[in-house]
């Protein structure tokens, strides 16, 4: 008996599946674009996950809000508009480049090249720190007798 | 001594950044409708379905527009603070009941100490709340004589929010 309860629990797993977010696809083409756009658009209650795979209230309402915007003949950029103009920069996933975001754009180009000048600097001065060595005449003597003598 | 000047300014300004960006809090989306006209609605009445009530007849006062519902946990911490509030009669505290059935918004209003709304609207599509920029209940917006938003509460209000900048805020827009 207790084995056929544990064998029904091992089961149970199998009734278990992922779901894609809810969505009304009536055109196909539409659905398309508007997950199109979505993926690009991050929903603002879980801030990692993009519109169009959230299952958040919100993020439903607002794939609903695309879907309208699109079946009345908005252009995507008309929408993304729409949504910035309430949301705000925050809802785009790629963020455009303005005063406040060129720390963000260009700010690892600008360490890169802080590096590179580093670098630069760097190496110059130890060019200039090794000293070549001058053999002294009675050295320079030296060795070619050692030379010499190992040559036999 | 001196190599190990700039390798050290360099670790405390990362340690700057790093130390304020980790203060911030990324829910707090600052809303681009700041002194922004707030969107126009004509909506149902919760208390009285058959009547609208519309955002035109806000002209030239100054009021808080509150978003909740019965299902936000953190609108049950923030009732008491708009009861408290609603009794001063300072501001007149307008509410939108944000995707919810009428009769449990009805039914927690009840539970929870009473009606601290002068009227309250339903939003069961949560359209308005869509047009307001609204991603998390509670949310409330301050809006000026000229139908303008001067601010905007992400989560409950608190009597320290209140204290600190709803109410000096409302003061201020009462007077001009």
């Amino acid at each position: 008996m207790k084995r056929l309860l544990i064998f029904l629990l091992c089961l149970l797993p199998l009734f278990v599946y992922a779901n894609e977010a809810k969505d009304m696809a009536d055109d196909p083409v539409l659905e398309k674009r508007m997950i199109g756009l979505a993926q690009n658009l991050r929903c603002l209650v879980c801030q990692n996950e993009s519109l169009a795979s959230s299952h958040s209230g919100l993020a439903e309402d607002l794939r609903r809000e695309v879907r309208e915007q699109m079946t009345k003949g908005l252009t995507d950029q008309e929408i993304i508009d729409y949504l910035v103009s309430r949301y705000g920069d925050f809802v785009l996933f790629d963020p455009p480049v303005k005063r406040y975001t060129l720390v963000l754009w260009y700010g690892p180009f600008a360490l890169l090249i802080i590096g590179l000048i580093g670098l630069v600097v760097q190496l110059r001065k130890r060019k200039k720190d090794i000293v070549e060595v001058q053999l002294s005449a009675e050295d320079a003597h030296r060795a070619a007798d050692l030379l010499n003598s190992t040559k036999d | 001594m001196m190599r190990f000047i700039w390798p050290f300014i360099v670790f405390v300004g990362l340690a700057g950044f790093l130390y304020v960006g980790l203060g911030l809090n990324p829910h707090e989306v600052p809303s681009p409708l700041i002194n922004k006209p707030a969107p126009a609605f004509n909506l149902t009445q919760l208390h009285d379905p058959s009547k609208q009530f519309t955002s035109e007849e806000m002209k030239g006062k100054v009021w808080l527009l509150n978003f909740w519902a019965s299902w936000c946990a953190a609108c049950q911490g923030e009732h008491p603070v708009l009861l408290a509030l609603s009794r001063k009669n300072i501001v007149p505290i307008y509410g939108v009941d944000y995707k919810d059935n009428p009769m449990d918004g009805e039914g927690w209003l009840a539970r929870n100490g009473g009606d601290p709304y002068t009227l309250i609207v339903t939003d069961p599509s949560g359209r308005l709340g869509i047009d307001y920029g609204v991603y998390g209940v509670p949310e409330t917006y301050v809006i000026d004589k000229q139908g303008m938003i001067r601010y905007k509460q992400i989560g409950p209000v608190t009597n320290q929010n209140l204290r600190e900048t709803i109410l000096p805020l409302v003061a201020e827009l009462q007077a001009k």
